[in-house]
C-alpha cells in the first residue's frame, strides 16, 4: 500500500493537518477523519455537485480532487459558512424559499452559489441557471433554488457588510 | 479507489523522469476530471499518478506578439477569464466556458481534454481551427506536432511512454480574423457534444471575402478532425449564404458519424451542416468586429 502522507490545509479558517493515502479523495477525508459531513457523496463522477466545496474561493467537486493535492490549500465547506450564531444570507434564502426538500444537494448548492455570487454579485436568472448547471437537485425542480440565489444576491447588495465572513 | 503512489514534481525533467522510470502504469494528472473518474471506475489503471500542476511550464498562459502559449495544465476558468484569449482566440474561450459546469471548469484543462482524446472533446475542434501546435516532452526530448495529428482514435493519441503535453502554441491572429466554437447538445449545458464545430476565418480588408478558413469537427468521427475540403472551399470566395452553404455540405461529406444514445447518424449528418453554417456566420461576425 502507498505510504500515507501528511497534508496541511486551512479548512474554514483553521489550519488542519491530516494523514491520507494518495488514493483518498478530499471528500473522503472531509467526511471521514475531519468529520465535516456537510459535503455529500452523490454521483462520484463530477456530475451532481453534491460534494462541492471551495478551494481558494473557487467551487470544485471534492470527489474529483485527491486529498494529497490539497496540501497548502485554503478550503471552505458549508460548516464554515454561517457567521457566529446567525446564518449566511444564502442559507436564509434557501430556507425562506423552501429551496430544498431532501437536502442532499443543499450544501453543494450553497457553496457553489457562494463562489458564484462572490464573482458575479448581480447575476441574471440565465446566468444563475447556467452557472449552477454543475449541481443537480432531484426534488425542487430548480425554480426555488434559482429564486433563493436571486434573493441572496439582492440581500448581499443591500447589506454587503453582513456577507463578509469573519476570519478566524 | 485502487491503491497508487502520488508525486507532484516541480520540474518538467523530474516529471518525465518519474513517468519514464515507473515499473507499472504511470498517469499524468492535471485537473483530474477525467483521470480520477477513470481510475475510480477501473477504466484506466494507475500505479503512480504524477501531478503536473506544480510545473511552471504547464501553467503558462501568455498572449503576445508571437501568439498564444497555453500551458497544458491551465484550468478552463483561467482561459475564459483571459481578455486576450477572448479577443483573439475566442473559440478557445467558447470551449472552456462550456466544458462541464463551474466545478469542472475550475479544475479541467484543455491539455487534459486533448490528451484524453475523446471523439467529442469540446476544446479540440477549437484547437484545430486555430492551428495549435502541441509541444510534447518525454525521455527522448521535445517534439512539436500539429494538433490535427495528435489524436489517433477514440481515447488514443501519439504520446509515447513517459511523454507529456507541455503546452499548446498558437500563431498570432491576423487582422480581420475571428473564431468560434459551438456544439449541439439536448440540454442547455453540462452535456457531451452530439456535434461540435470550431472555425476560424480570415477575411480580406473589405470584410466581404474569405481569405482563409479552418474548420474542426468533433463527435462526428472516431476523433476530432480538420475538415480540409470544407475549409479550403471557402478561400477566396465571397461571404454569402451560398458559399457558406457549400462549406456546410462539404463538412457533411467529410464526417463518419455513428448512431448512439445521443443521436443517430442521420441526425448528426444534418446537424453538422446546420452547425457549420452557423459557426462560420458567427465567426465572420467576429472577424468584422
Amino acid at each position: 500500500m502507498a505510504k500515507k502522507r501528511i497534508v496541511t490545509a486551512t479548512i474554514n479558517g483553521r489550519e488542519e493537518e491530516f494523514l491520507c493515502e494518495p488514493r483518498q479523495t478530499l471528500l473522503e477525508i472531509l467526511r471521514g477523519p475531519l468529520d465535516l459531513t456537510g459535503a455529500k457523496e452523490g454521483c462520484s463522477n463530477g456530475n451532481c455537485g453534491a460534494c462541492s466545496v471551495l478551494i481558494e474561493g473557487r467551487a470544485i467537486n471534492s470527489c474529483m480532487v485527491l486529498a494529497v493535492e490539497a496540501d497548502g490549500a485554503n478550503i471552505e465547506t458549508i460548516e464554515g459558512l454561517a457567521p457566529g450564531d446567525g446564518l449566511d444570507p444564502l442559507q436564509e434564502a434557501f430556507l425562506e424559499n423552501a429551496a430544498l426538500q431532501c437536502g442532499i444537494c443543499t450544501p453543494g448548492y450553497i457553496m457553489a452559489a457562494k463562489a458564484f455570487l462572490d464573482e458575479n454579485p448581480n447575476p441574471t436568472e440565465e446566468e444563475i441557471r447556467f452557472s449552477m448547471a454543475g449541481n443537480l437537485c432531484r426534488c425542487t425542480g430548480y425554480d426555488k433554488i434559482v429564486r433563493a440565489i436571486q434573493q441572496a444576491a439582492a440581500q448581499r447588495a443591500e447589506q454587503p457588510a453582513s456577507c463578509e465572513k469573519e476570519t478566524v | 479507489m485502487r491503491d497508487f503512489e502520488y508525486e507532484a514534481p516541480t520540474s518538467l525533467a523530474d516529471a518525465v523522469g518519474l513517468l519514464a522510470a515507473s515499473n507499472g502504469t504511470a498517469r499524468p494528472l492535471a485537473g483530474g476530471t477525467d483521470l480520477i473518474d477513470h481510475v475510480r471506475t477501473g477504466r484506466v489503471s494507475a500505479d503512480l499518478i504524477v501531478d503536473l500542476k506544480k510545473i511552471p511550464e504547464l501553467m503558462v498562459l501568455e498572449v503576445n506578439a508571437d501568439g498564444l502559449r497555453l500551458g497544458a495544465a491551465v484550468p478552463c476558468y483561467r482561459i475564459y477569464e483571459h481578455a486576450g484569449i477572448l479577443k483573439d482566440y475566442s473559440a478557445i474561450s467558447d470551449s472552456s466556458n462550456i466544458i462541464g459546469g463551474m466545478q469542472i471548469q475550475n479544475r479541467a484543462s484543455v491539455g487534459g481534454n486533448l490528451a484524453n482524446a475523446g471523439a467529442a472533446a469540446d476544446s479540440t475542434p477549437a484547437l484545430i481551427a486555430l492551428s495549435a501546435t502541441v509541444v510534447i516532452t518525454g525521455p527522448s526530448g521535445t517534439r512539436e506536432i500539429p494538433v490535427d495529428e495528435f489524436c489517433t482514435g477514440p481515447g488514443q493519441n501519439v504520446l509515447e511512454a513517459g511523454e507529456v503535453i507541455v503546452e499548446l502554441r498558437f500563431p498570432p491572429r491576423p487582422a480581420h480574423s475571428g473564431s468560434h466554437y459551438r456544439r449541439f447538445i439536448p440540454r442547455n449545458e453540462m452535456d457531451i457534444a452530439v456535434v461540435g464545430v470550431g472555425a476560424s476565418v480570415v477575411l480580406d480588408e473589405s470584410g466581404e471575402n474569405f481569405e482563409s478558413v479552418r474548420i474542426g469537427l468533433g463527435a462526428v468521427a472516431a476523433k476530432p478532425f480538420y475538415a480540409q475540403e470544407a475549409s479550403e472551399i471557402l478561400a477566396g470566395q465571397p461571404v454569402n449564404d451560398e458559399t457558406i452553404k457549400k462549406a456546410g455540405a462539404a463538412a457533411r461529406a467529410a464526417i463518419s458519424p455513428i448512431t448512439d444514445m445521443r443521436g443517430t447518424e442521420e441526425f448528426r449528418n444534418h446537424v453538422t451542416g446546420v452547425l457549420t453554417e452557423r459557426v462560420i456566420k458567427k465567426t465572420v461576425e467576429r472577424a468584422r468586429g
